[in-house]
Order: C-alpha cells, then structure tokens, then sequence
C-alpha cells in the first residue's frame, strides 16, 4: 500500500489518505483498548438500566467529547485555548434557536451547532491564529467573553434569560426517558468518533506537521510546513464536535442562558481534563476525564470536601504543573517506551 | 447631554484610576516576568474581604487597614512566587498560565467555602461633594491614592536601587545574574509588588462599591484590556489606560445600555491584541 | 543559476544589516559564505529563504522571483536549511524530525515514504541507530547531524548549511566535510556558511565574503584568502586573519593538505 505524494496546494497541510489510516489505525491495540473500554463504560448503564449512573457516565462522555478536542489544538498543535467554551455554548445556542424557532430536529440542531462552530473556529482562526503563546490564550478569552456578553444582549437569542424549550419537544423522540436515553447514546457515539479523529490525526501526515509546528514553529516553516493552514484546520476540527455537543446538552436541559453557556470555568476544567490525562496522548483525555470528573464527584458527596472542591482542583491542578507536566499517560508513555504502543 | 457627559467623564477617571491600579499589578508581573497572573483577580478580592474583615471586627478604618493589607498582598506574592512560579519560569508558557491559574482556584475556593457568592458591604461612608458635579468623597480619595501610588512606584522603579534591579532583570535576566544580582529574590519582590497592587486595588474598591468574592474577576479582565492597551511593565501607561477605560465605559453608558458595554470591552480587548499586542503606547515586550 | 540575488538589503529599525548583496550560484556548485562575526551572513540566508523579506533587492530561484516568500512556499520549492543554533523538534523522534522535512519539503512524500526515506537519510548522516529515539536526547554534535538529515529529508535542490562544523573536534569536522562533498555529489547545490577557514577553503568552489552587510570580495578560495580587502576584514578578529593568512601560504604551497584531514 503505497502512499501517493500529495499535489494540491492547501493539500500540503491537510493530507490524510482517509482508508489507508483507517486501516492502519485497526492494527493499534491501544486505540483498541481506548475504544473497548469507552464502549464497556458506555454500555453499563444501558445493561443495567440505571439512570443516576448514565447521568454520571453521561457527564464523563461529554468531558471526553470537549477534552479530545481541545486536545487537538492543545496537544497537537500547541496552542493554549482558554476560551474553548465558547464553540459548545455558540454550538448550543444556534442549536436551541433552530429547535425552538423552527421546529428543527435534533439532528438538524447538532449539525447547525456543529456548523456554527466550525465557521466561527474559520473565521477566529484568520484573525487570531498569528498570535503566540499567552497572547493567543487572552485572545481566545477575549473572544469567548464577547460571546457571552453579546449574546447576552441578543434578543432573537433570548439576551438575558437565553431561550427555553418546551417539553412538548420531546414528543419527537418517544417522550422525556426516551429522549435522555437516546441523547446519551448519540454523546457516547460523539465520543468515541473523537477519540477515533484524535487518533487518525495524531497518525498521519497532518499530525506529523501539527506537532512539528507544536515543537517550533519556526522551524517547521523552514522544511515547509504551511503552518497557518494546519493550525486552521486544526482549530476547526477542535471545533466541530463541541458545537454538536452543545446544541445536544442544551436540548436536553431545555433550556440555554448566556452565563452557563459560556461558563469560563468549564473551559478551565477542559484544560485541566487534558493536562491530567495527559496532552498530546489519545488516552490522556479519556482517562484525565473520567478521573477528573470522579474526583469532583467524590468531592461533592463528601462532606469535609464539599466547600472547597474548587480549591482541592487548584491543588491538583497545581502539583500537576510542577511536577507531571505530562499529565498520566504522557508520564507512562516517558517512562516506560515499550508502552507506547499500548498508550496511544 | 453636555451635562451627562461631564459627569461621565469625571466619573470615568474616579473609577478609571482604580482600574489603573488594579491593571499595574497585573502589567508589572507581565512586564517582568512574562507571566499572566491568573490569580490577579482573586488577590483584588482577598484585598476586598481582607478590608471588610478588618472594618467587621475590628472597626479599622480601611484607609488605615490599607498598608496593612499592602503589606500582606506583599508577603502572599512573594509566597505564591516560590511555590508555584519559580519552578516553571523557564518552562513553557501553559504552564506558568495555570499554575497562577491553580492558585486561582485555591484562594477563589476557599473563598466561596468562607463567604460564598453572597454580596457584601464595607459601610463607610464619607458623604459626596457637590462641586463640580456630585462626586462621593471615597472615589475621590480612591483616586488620589491610585496617582499617587502610580507615581510612586514609577519613583520606585527608576530612582531606587531595588527598582533599577527589577528593571534590569526585566531587561535581561542573565546578563543581571551576570552583574551579581540575585535575580530570583528580584523577581519574588516583582511579584509580590504586583500582588500587593492588586490587593490595595482591592481595598479601594471595598472602599467604593459593593463586592462579592467572584467581583475580582471582572477587574482581572479589565486588567487584561488595560494591559494590551497600556504596554507591559509601564506603571504610567496601566493608569493612563485604566483612565481611558473608565472614561469609555462611562461615555458608552450614557449612550447605550449598560449592558452592552462589556461587549464593546472585551471586542476592543480582542481588537488591540489582533492589530497591536505591544499595546497603544508600545510597551517593555 | 539556481539562485541569483540582485541588490539585496536588509535594515533592521536603524540597523543596515545587509547592502546590496549581490551574487549568483550555479547549480551543483558549493558557495562559500564567510565574513567577521556581525556581518550579516545569517541575516542573508534569512532573506533567502524567507524568514523574513528583503527590504530592498531581489532573489531568484530555480527560474522564480522569490522575494518576500514565506518560508514553507521556498522550502516546497526545494530549498532547505540548517541552523546555526540547532532547532531539534524535541518531543518527536528522530525519524519523525526528518520525515518533517520529507512529507513537507518539495516532494511531499506521504508518510510510509518519507519514514523510508528518513531512515536512509539518518543512515547516510549516521544517525541510524538512533532513530527511535526522542530528539531531546541527543548531545550537540548529533543534533547538529539530526539538523542536517533534516533539510536532507526534503532532498532539496538548494541546501543552506549555518555554520554545521561549529563545536565540532577535529576528526569530526573531517566527516562533515565528507558528508558535504557527498551530498554535493548527489546533485545538491549548497551554500555554506562557515568560520573554519581551512575547511570552507577546501571543499567550496567559489567564495563570497560579507563585512558590515556588505559583499566585500568573491571568488575562488585561492582568490579570497590573498584578497587584502579580505584578510582587512578579519584583521578586527585576529584568529580569522591568522587562520586566513595560514591559508593563503598554505595555497601558496602545494595543494596538499585536504588529504591530511582525517575521519
């Protein structure tokens, strides 16, 4: 199987010989494991039925979903986004508005959000994509405040009090439990076709020039990397599934409002999920995930821990930087070389 | 509308100066050390209760209260710089951004645990004056403590041996090391300087407002404006552009709801640092 | 003529850093570029291959007026380069840092290719056995190698070599030099920039001397090394006229020492 050199000119930066990867990617036991275990996890509360626990693993899948993204740019491309809420809650809102405006499907919805995103990420990128370091991080929070703040003052978006849905709109989909099922089987899709995007990337030539451009910028314009182009598409594609997940979220919950939408913390705690986990890995968010959101779920329940699960994050957060840069699985993969094949 | 205006335009500059103390801080420990502080906004808190506390209990006029807070900004600073910061100067960007991010979180949590998201009130008040237009007395003083505090430590940095120290470690820190300064303790004292800023910002605005524990963020986020605007490590530019800001803020109202003048803020915010990232005055970066 | 620059300036605020620099490079030969530290020699392959444009000037490759390119758009069109200070691409391996240059230089290779490619290259350089390692763990002398496999990955048509025989011990720089000829032979035209008087003198073709941003001299290396414009030039950097002296009565002499200079 011979790979073709690749002709077109934005082809350069975006050259993924889509089946030849795919077929590669079967061959990886650790994508096998990720995907098997995301599956297993996802699979428990269907098995027994419970709904406290699809909740719980409802809200895991959706951290897996933002942290792989993020990953992307964070990992990959070495680029601090700070504001990467902002595409859920813009996903969201797009979403809402055509449900509650137009009557739209669900899918319809998650498409549009998806859409949405992307061409915000597009147009973001242009502008902001030339900035370094902190710089691009501020801009990122910059831009995500705007969001809030203006969609706040939005009124066909509902401004102040966002838009709510009406029950009725369940109907659709075979009522209220049956939709909340349904949703949660599409999240868990979403999921698992993130991490399989995040690996596909990580493996082919277009991660090769992300990371390239990751490790020195510079440097890898010098051996011809079209670096604006790739941090573009990957931008977009860190994009896309936030927006879908959003528009899916906020259905459920009926209802969107500008703060919870565009919450900065939840772009913190994105952040803090890949570093946990460990960024520039394919596990490391699916594991920094299910461990950070354990971590918050014990805080809560716990009564010593309760008030302060904020700060305990902080601590965490903190001895990660100082001490495991690499997060979980990046620190696995440095000291132990032969388990990177395992630890993808 | 003329009248409007004016008042307006005082008014801006009253808050303006307090929004430049609160962003010299933040621009000091970026001018310096190339680090964002993301516990800025939680340091201009503690600044806040720490007044609030100090006049509860113990009845201590917060002017009063001011240097002892001042000072305990101070020493929190330079804590916070060797646990967290100096370990990772040298590191990649992300993770002097969340380490100061952590310590966020930190004091942010312990300070929901301690007095939730409830509003509070420091209640001294030293009535208004009525000329030009009507001023409250403790703006006005804000704003006097706020120049004068830019000034000094614009005296500070130029004319005393410590702040020339600061400056050439800004500068370039192994050519200082070089020179036999002890870069590391320069660089604890910048930050506590910065610190210490953030938290005097914080009793001023206790002085002058309302506040509740998460109000440290939005001053944090002006900051951040008023950093790009003003150029880094430039006390006088951070309160030139604080003024400007206040003044913005104060003109947009009159004309728009007050709603949407965050969104004018933040869209500038995003605008200086797309067109200019050096900011309007250029800066030490 | 692969690569022709006319009149190519360069000012930094109030720095002139390159006047008027004028020169041409037929292909398969090796250019020598030397000059006082400061005098702009960098700075010139910056302008070359696009870091950042020309003030004034322009440059002309394979046939294509690239003034003011971006780097990634010279580097598709076949021309490559190492560093002076070496720029490993840390957390990668060493085969990946040179499929970089492979999958993106101007043949743009997919990766099956260019991992086969990079482990000839790595070969060729003697980086072979460690091309499952992280780039990070290699000592100076290697990067410097892994610099080189790099801009050789991309099998360019023009190769800019930044000082590759700095920090490197005597028996060292003699394999470079090997390694330099042999690329030439493969048909890479290559301009090097280079302090070792004795090294550069040997094995380049033609020589173009900077001072102050400006092209002060050219010619043969005979030529050059008895140039007083030249040997004026370095006399600001009494080593390099020391060096440049020994040269020129070695020249003087029999042409013999080349041999001398061992593995």
């Amino acid at each position: 199987m011979k790979d073709q050199p690749n002709t077109t000119s934005a082809g350069g930066a975006l050259a993924l010989p889509v089946p030849a990867l795919i077929a590669n990617a079967w061959r990886n036991p650790g994508l096998l494991l990720t995907l098997g275990l995301m599956v297993v996890v996802g699979l428990w509360p269907v098995v027994t039925r419970q709904e406290a626990l699809r909740e719980t693993i409802f809200t895991i899948m959706l951290s897996v979903a933002l942290a792989s993204s993020l990953n992307i740019m964070l990992g990959y491309t070495g680029y601090i986004n700070f504001g990467n809420v902002v595409f859920f809650g813009l996903g969201g809102y797009v979403g809402m508005y055509l449900l509650g405006t137009y009557g739209a499907s669900l899918w319809v919805a998650m498409l549009a959000g998806g859409v949405a995103s992307g061409l915000l990420a597009l147009l973001l990128g242009k502008a902001i994509l030339r900035l370094r370091g902190s710089y691009f991080a501020l801009a990122t929070l910059g831009v995500s405040e705007v969001m809030r703040t203006f969609i706040g003052n939005f009124s066909p978006f509902g401004g102040p009090t966002g838009i709510s849905l009406n029950f009725r709109v369940f109907a659709a989909y075979g009522g209220a439990k049956q939709a909340l099922w349904l949703t949660y089987y599409v999240l868990v899709g979403l999921a698992l076709l993130v991490v399989g995007v995040s690996y596909l990337i990580k493996i082919s030539k277009f991660g090769l020039g992300l990371m390239a451009n990751r490790e020195d910028e510079d440097a890898a314009e010098v051996m011809g990397v079209i670096t604006p182009n790739a941090k573009t598409w990957a931008y977009i594609a860190s994009a896309i599934v936030p927006g879908m997940v959003g528009a899916l979220v906020f259905f459920r919950k009926t209802v969107i409002e500008p703060d919870p939408a565009f919450d900065l913390q939840s772009s913190i705690e994105t952040l803090v999920t890949v570093m946990l986990g460990g960024r520039g890995t394919v596990l490391g968010p699916v594991l920094g995930a299910a461990g950070y959101q354990g971590l918050r779920g014990f805080l809560m329940t716990n009564p010593f821990f309760q008030n302060i699960q904020l700060s305990v994050a902080g601590v965490l957060l903190l001895l990660i930087v100082l001490f495991i840069p690499l997060g979980a699985v990046g620190w696995l993969r440095a000291r132990f070389l032969r388990l990177r094949r395992l630890l993808p | 509308m003329g009248n409007a205006l004016i008042v307006a335009l005082i008014d801006g500059l009253l808050i303006g100066s307090v929004y430049g103390i609160a962003a010299m801080g933040l621009t000091l420990i970026w001018g310096v050390m190339s680090v964002i502080n993301l516990a800025h906004g939680a340091i201009i808190a503690l600044g806040m209760f720490g007044t609030y506390l100090l006049f509860s209990s113990l009845g201590l006029n917060p002017y009063v209260a001011l240097p002892l807070v001042a000072g305990v900004g101070l020493v929190a600073g330079m804590l916070i710089y060797w646990t967290a910061i100096h370990r990772i100067l040298n590191g990649p960007t992300l993770s002097a951004l969340l380490a100061t991010f952590a310590i966020n979180m930190i004091i942010i949590g312990l300070g929901t645990a301690q007095f939730s998201t409830s509003m509070y009130n420091v209640n001294f008040n030293l009535g208004s004056v009525e000329q030009p237009v009507l001023m409250q007395w403790s703006r006005i003083i804000a704003a006097l403590v706020a120049i004068t505090l830019a000034v000094g430590l614009q005296f500070f940095l130029h004319r005393t041996r410590p702040g020339k120290y600061i400056r050439a470690v800004s500068n370039n820190r192994d050519a200082a090391d070089l020179m036999g300064i002890p870069s590391s303790r320069v660089l604890a004292l910048s930050f506590g300087l910065g610190t210490m800023l953030a938290a005097v910002a914080g009793v001023l605005i206790a002085t002058i407002t309302p506040f509740t524990i998460l109000g440290g963020t939005t001053y944090q986020l002006k900051s951040f404006v008023i950093g790009v605007m003003g150029g880094l490590g430039n006390p006088i530019g951070a309160l030139v552009g604080g003024l400007i800001l206040g003044v913005l803020e104060s003109t947009f109202s009159v004309f728009m709801p007050n709603t949407w003048v965050p969104v004018l803020e933040f869209m500038l915010f995003v605008l200086i640092l797309v067109v200019r990232p050096s900011g309007l005055f250029g800066g030490e970066r | 003529m692969i690569l022709q620059a006319r009149d190519v300036s360069k000012t930094f605020g109030g720095l002139q850093a390159l006047s008027k620099v004028s020169f041409e490079v037929p292909q398969g030969q090796i250019l020598g570029l030397i000059g006082p530290n400061g005098a702009g020699k960098t700075t010139l392959f910056n302008c070359l291959n696009g870091v950042y444009p020309p003030t004034e000037g322009r440059v002309t490759f394979r046939g294509q007026d690239i003034t003011g390119k971006k780097p990634y758009d010279v580097a598709r069109m076949g021309m490559a380069r190492t560093h002076q200070i070496v720029r490993p691409l840390n957390e990668l391996t060493v085969r990946e840092n040179v499929m970089v240059g492979a999958c993106y230089g101007h043949e743009r290779h997919g990766l099956r290719e260019a991992a086969r490619i990079a482990d000839e290259v790595l070969e060729f350089v003697g980086l072979g056995e460690r091309a499952d390692q992280l780039a990070s763990s290699l000592n100076v002398a290697q990067k410097k190698r892994l610099e080189m496999a790099r801009a050789l990955g991309a099998r360019p048509i023009l190769l800019l070599l930044d000082e590759v025989l700095a920090g490197l011990n005597a028996s060292e720089v003699g394999g470079m030099v090997e390694t330099v000829r042999k690329i030439r032979d493969q048909g890479v035209t290559i301009i090097m920039i280079e302090h070792l008087m004795h090294a550069l003198m040997n094995v380049s073709d033609y020589v173009i001397v900077l001072d102050y941003g400006r092209l002060i001299a050219s010619g043969t290396p005979a030529e050059v090394t008895n140039d007083p414009k030249v040997i004026e030039a370095y006399l600001g950097d009494p080593k390099m006229a020391e060096s440049l002296m020994e040269e020129s009565r070695e020249e003087s002499g029999v042409r013999s020492q080349e041999s001398e200079v061992g593995k």
